[in-house]
């Protein structure tokens, strides 16, 4: 504590200007192209133990004796997603016995509070591993610094702007699902096909990554963007701006950057009585059954939650001491398509639920997750 | 020929404040909207408007009656994703289900207002304080009751309200559904509020509780009441919501600012004693008609935020700047 | 330290409003206890992580000061968690990782801040709009113009003002002593200054207060100005503390709601006129205490929000339920 200041006035100095956030990076999008490409190691069949890349990190001189307590600061439960998410993870703490204790704070969505849970934390919660699902990147970065000079730290779902963490877990990333998406349309549209874009909403790295990357794929493909707005991810809205575009003129194709609101896309046109053109929308239930009922051309690329899993398992490793996939943990980024719709599609699962979970095989599917 | 120029002029100076500012400016958007996108003027057009319209304007109906009487209701918002959530978790896929989940629907709406007014009327807490604890409650209900993730579907008995329409009308092609239920839900309102004696009781103790007791007012109960119809009106408008858009968890999510803005915008004096339900109505259509006008204009999120923050500033120091000027 | 402060006629004898805050906070603070000794968890007991407990909401703290100036004079500011982003975002900026800079954008944001509120004072005593609606349509104004040039964390702060949210003196932060020196600061100003009457009597009695010659429309304003000033000083704690600013965090902290929640717990009366800083500042503790309780004891994400919507509730009619009148 005594040397926090120093330690986080060097850091800061050594760090790149951070304002310079780039979400159009060409490199970082032919590099996610690739990992699209690329065979996944690990088990067959089990994603969330694959890895794309064969770095490793070892563990065992962390010298962490289990069983022993994880805590987990979680930037939120505010989305289905998270939600989702957040009990792949829970589900996946029982199958460790080296996990002793489990410890969840939850920020709310909050940078402010989520730096405030993991100060607690460091100072009174007896923690032997830290879990963080980082609410933003840059903000978190000082917290999850102080957690690393403290224990053996594993980040996942966003990064933060340090290496110290023992590993950082995340999907392919935004640049491959805006790709998956692009490149399904311009593969079923004509040329100069007119292609609505929605989003959710600006500035959030992870969804302004997934834009630059679909638009990229689009432009150069010679497709007419006859918009691209945002909706806030509310359902009504997204149902009342597609209602007025269609009001001025046709749509091949609509293009979303996460799936949330596109059932109500699809209304959009089922209300106004116009066929449902090509879509992209992503992998919660609602969506892949009204696919399935009305043999849509569709493709549901997904930022998978059984990373939630995977930040579960990577602790357990430290604590066993066993080697793992580091310093980066880069999980494959499956994409739905009409070949393996009916894998996936399981009307037994509450409708926002997100299929590509990873969570089948767990002992409390379908229950746990809201299934019945 | 002066004794008779003054009393004219005074009038022509009264009579100005009865045609309410918001028919007008309803009027100029609808006329910018029209020179926009002609396509407003066909059935298709101001229908889908007014359907889209349809849950704000019936929130606004049932706030007015909270303002009137001299409070505030920031639940309304968090009721409807209750609604919305509770709904698809009571109907459970199953078509048969809606008849009695739109009653009991209707029902938390009511008891939600209920609780709201007891809490302001014997707890004696502020109104604004009462109803965003409910709001932050209701919201952690919907979540807590649904474990974050809705079992079910909305069946299409229960989207009928919201989504359906009625095809084959003469004169305008269809009706939606969502009209229906807004013209005679605000009109039941209107009525309730203008021609019956709740309507004068509920003015009588938003301008002033304390004569009001005193003439024999029940205010509580009158207080109570128009917690229940906000309630209600809430209820009502995640119904609609949920009919038109489906399941999502985060449906309500500022309604409640906007019922108080289309309230104001439609004369409503905060803090009691003034407020109209047609008026309402009209200021609900107008913000609706902002939002539809700036989305035609393609102007971005942020600038549609700087109008309609300069829109209700402009809106109410307009209105006190006349009652000033008439002296009431 | 003494909790409540007040500037009601003195009268003899145990009054209950000003030492409610410091019964609620007593109450927060045994539980606290209980539920770290009763689930074994002693280690929460320690000094650092009192400290800790007392460090989590500074920025809430530092808002809540300036909302309990202009809730004291009758009015209410819903501007601050836009205005927080905005000077955030522009102490950020104007910086850009540089420490020269510093000086300038500690200026520039506590002039944005004094522009705010002397618009808000401005609009709300001179053009008598409602305050909630002055306030509202002003942080629509903030948000928008900031999204519209921000979408993101912009500019980067300097190492060396960071120390401001991660500088310690001694054990205790530094950041902490500045929240209690800005408290004892209110205080004396509430306390021993003409504006500090001026405030209690234009708070309780606006007409009587212009009838005793106090120049009211001053008052307010200023009491606006201090509310925006300490709002921005809140927003360059937040971009020291996240090391830039972003045009959400004032929103994602919902400091707005959250800061008037904590002056009425603090036992503040929404009406004006009486409560004081020590109330706030207990307000804000017993909100620290409530979050580690929550994270201590383990309790459901959902769960707490309901139990923080309650708790809100019964805070408030803690003291309320006594009081005769009736309240908006």
């Amino acid at each position: 504590m005594k040397h926090l200041l120093l330690a986080t006035g060097a850091l800061a100095l050594g760090l790149a200007p951070l304002h310079a956030q780039n979400f159009d990076d060409p490199e970082e999008f032919a590099k996610q192209q690739e990992q699209l490409q690329a065979e996944s190691m690990g088990p067959e069949g089990q994603p969330w133990v694959q890895h794309i890349g064969g770095d490793m990190v070892e563990t065992a001189d962390l010298g962490i004796e289990g069983p022993a307590t994880v805590c987990f600061s979680n930037a939120g439960v505010n989305n289905p997603w998270r939600v989702v998410g957040y009990t792949n993870m829970t589900e996946e703490v029982e199958n460790h016995d080296s996990i002793g204790e489990f410890i969840h704070v939850d920020a709310e969505g909050s940078d402010d509070k989520q730096i405030a849970d993991i100060d607690d934390l460091l100072a009174g919660g007896d923690c032997d591993v830290m879990i963080v699902s980082p609410n933003t990147t840059a903000a978190l970065t000082p917290a999850v610094e102080r957690a690393c000079e403290a224990m053996p730290v594993i980040v996942f779902d966003r990064g933060v702007n340090t290496d110290c963490p023992v590993t950082f877990i995340h999907p392919v990333g935004g640049y491959g699902f805006g790709i998956q998406g692009a490149e399904f349309i311009v593969d079923n549209v004509e040329e100069g096909a007119n292609v609505l874009m929605l989003r959710i909403l600006p500035g959030v790295d992870v969804l302004e990554t997934r834009y630059s990357a679909g638009r990229r794929i689009l432009d150069e493909a010679g497709m007419n963007i006859v918009g691209a707005e945002f909706t806030d991810g509310d359902n009504a809205k997204t149902k009342s701006i597609v209602e007025d575009y269609l009001m001025r003129g046709d749509i091949d194709a609509v293009w979303m950057d996460a799936g949330a609101t596109a059932v109500a896309a699809i209304e959009a046109f089922e209300d106004s009585g116009y066929d449902i053109p090509v879509f992209v929308g992503e992998d919660q239930q609602d969506f892949l059954r009204k696919w399935q009922d009305k043999g849509l051309t569709a493709i549901a690329p997904t930022y998978p939650t059984y990373q939630w899993r995977t930040a579960v398992i990577a602790a357990a490793r430290v604590i066993e001491g066993e080697a793992l996939p580091g310093p980066e943990w880069v999980l494959p980024q499956p994409a739905i398509t009409q070949e393996n719709l009916d894998e996936y599609v399981n009307p037994a699962m509450p409708p926002l639920h997100y299929a590509m979970c990873g969570c089948e095989d767990m002992a409390n599917y379908p229950e746990a997750w809201g299934g019945n | 020929m002066t004794d008779r120029a003054d009393p004219s002029g005074a009038r022509e100076r009264r009579r100005l404040p009865q045609i309410n500012p918001v028919w007008v400016l309803l009027a100029a958007l609808i006329a910018a909207i029209i020179f926009m996108n002609p396509g407003f003027v066909e059935p298709t057009g101001y229908m889908n408007f007014l359907k889209r319209a349809a849950p704000l304007a019936i929130l606004a109906a049932g706030q007015v009656y909270v303002i009137t009487s001299g409070g505030f209701d920031l639940s309304v918002g968090s009721l409807i994703t209750l609604v919305v959530v509770g709904s698809s978790m009571l109907t459970n896929n199953d078509p048969a289900a809606t008849y009695w989940v739109v009653p009991v629907m209707l029902g938390i709406g009511v008891g939600v207002g209920a609780i709201n007014g007891l809490i302001v009327c014997f707890l004696r807490v502020p109104s604004l304080i009462a109803t965003l604890g409910m709001m932050i409650t209701l919201n952690g209900l919907a979540f807590l009751w649904s474990g974050g993730a809705p079992r079910g579907y909305l069946p299409d008995t229960f989207r009928f309200f919201g989504r359906e329409l009625i095809r084959d009308v003469p004169l305008v092609r269809f009706i939606p559904v969502s009209v229906i239920v807004l013209v005679v839900v605000v009109g039941l309102f209107a009525w309730l509020m203008h021609r019956t004696n709740l309507g004068r009781q509920v003015h009588a103790i938003g301008d002033n509780p304390v004569a009001a007791r005193l003439a024999g007012v029940a205010v509580n109960r009158v207080r109570i009441t128009a917690f229940v119809l906000s309630g209600l009106s809430g209820a009502i408008a995640g119904i609609l919501l949920g009919g038109f858009a489906g399941v999502s968890t985060d449906v309500g999510t500022g309604y409640e600012l906007q019922a108080i803005t289309a309230a104001v915008l439609g004369g409503a004096q905060l803090l009691g004693g003034r407020g109209s339900v047609p008026a309402a109505f009209g200021g609900a259509l107008a913000l609706t008609a902002i939002f539809t006008l700036l989305n035609f204009l393609g102007l971005p999120q942020p600038v549609r935020q700087v109008v309609q923050g300069l829109i209700l500033i402009a809106a109410v120091a307009l209105a006190m700047h006349r009652r000033k000027q008439t002296g009431t | 330290m003494s909790i409540a402060e007040d500037a009601a006629p003195r009268k003899p004898g145990f009054r209950f409003e000003r030492w409610a805050p410091l019964i609620l906070l007593v109450g927060a603070f045994a539980i606290y206890v209980g539920i770290a000794l009763g689930t074994d968890q002693a280690q929460y007991l320690t000094f650092d992580n009192l400290i800790a407990i007392l460090g989590r909401s500074i920025a809430l703290g530092i808002t809540a000061i300036g909302q309990t100036f202009v809730i004291l004079v009758a009015s209410i500011d819903l501007s601050v968690a836009s205005l927080i982003s905005a000077t955030a975002v522009l102490a950020s900026v104007v910086m850009d990782g540089s420490p020269a800079m510093i000086l300038p954008a500690i200026l520039a944001a506590l002039v944005l801040g004094a522009v705010v509120g002397l618009t808000n004072g401005l609009v709300v005593s001179g053009l008598k709009v409602n305050p909630l609606i002055a306030t509202l349509g002003m942080s629509l104004i903030i948000q928008g113009c900031l999204s519209a040039f921000v979408s993101n964390f912009a500019g980067e702060v300097p190492a060396a003002f960071q120390v401001f949210a991660y500088g310690e003196i001694g054990p205790f932060p530094l950041a902490l002593i500045f929240l209690l020196a800005l408290a004892v600061l209110a205080w004396a100003v509430l306390r021993f200054t003409k504006f500090g009457s001026d405030i209690y009597a234009v708070g309780g009695n606006e007409e009587a207060a212009r009838f005793a010659g106090i120049k009211t429309g001053r008052i307010v304003v200023l009491s606006h100005v201090i509310c925006s000033v300490c709002a921005a000083i809140a927003g360059l704690y937040l971009a020291s503390r996240l090391r830039s600013g972003a045009p959400w965090i004032g929103a994602d902290g919902v400091y707005d709601l959250e800061s008037i929640a904590v002056v009425v717990i603090g036992g503040t009366v929404l009406a004006g006129g009486r409560g004081g800083v020590w109330g706030t500042m207990a307000g804000m503790l017993i909100f620290s205490l409530i979050d580690s309780v929550f994270n201590i004891a383990g309790v459901d994400s959902f769960a707490k929000q309901v139990l923080r919507g309650i708790i809100i509730v019964a805070a408030v009619a803690f003291y309320a339920i006594r009081s005769k009148r009736i309240v908006a």
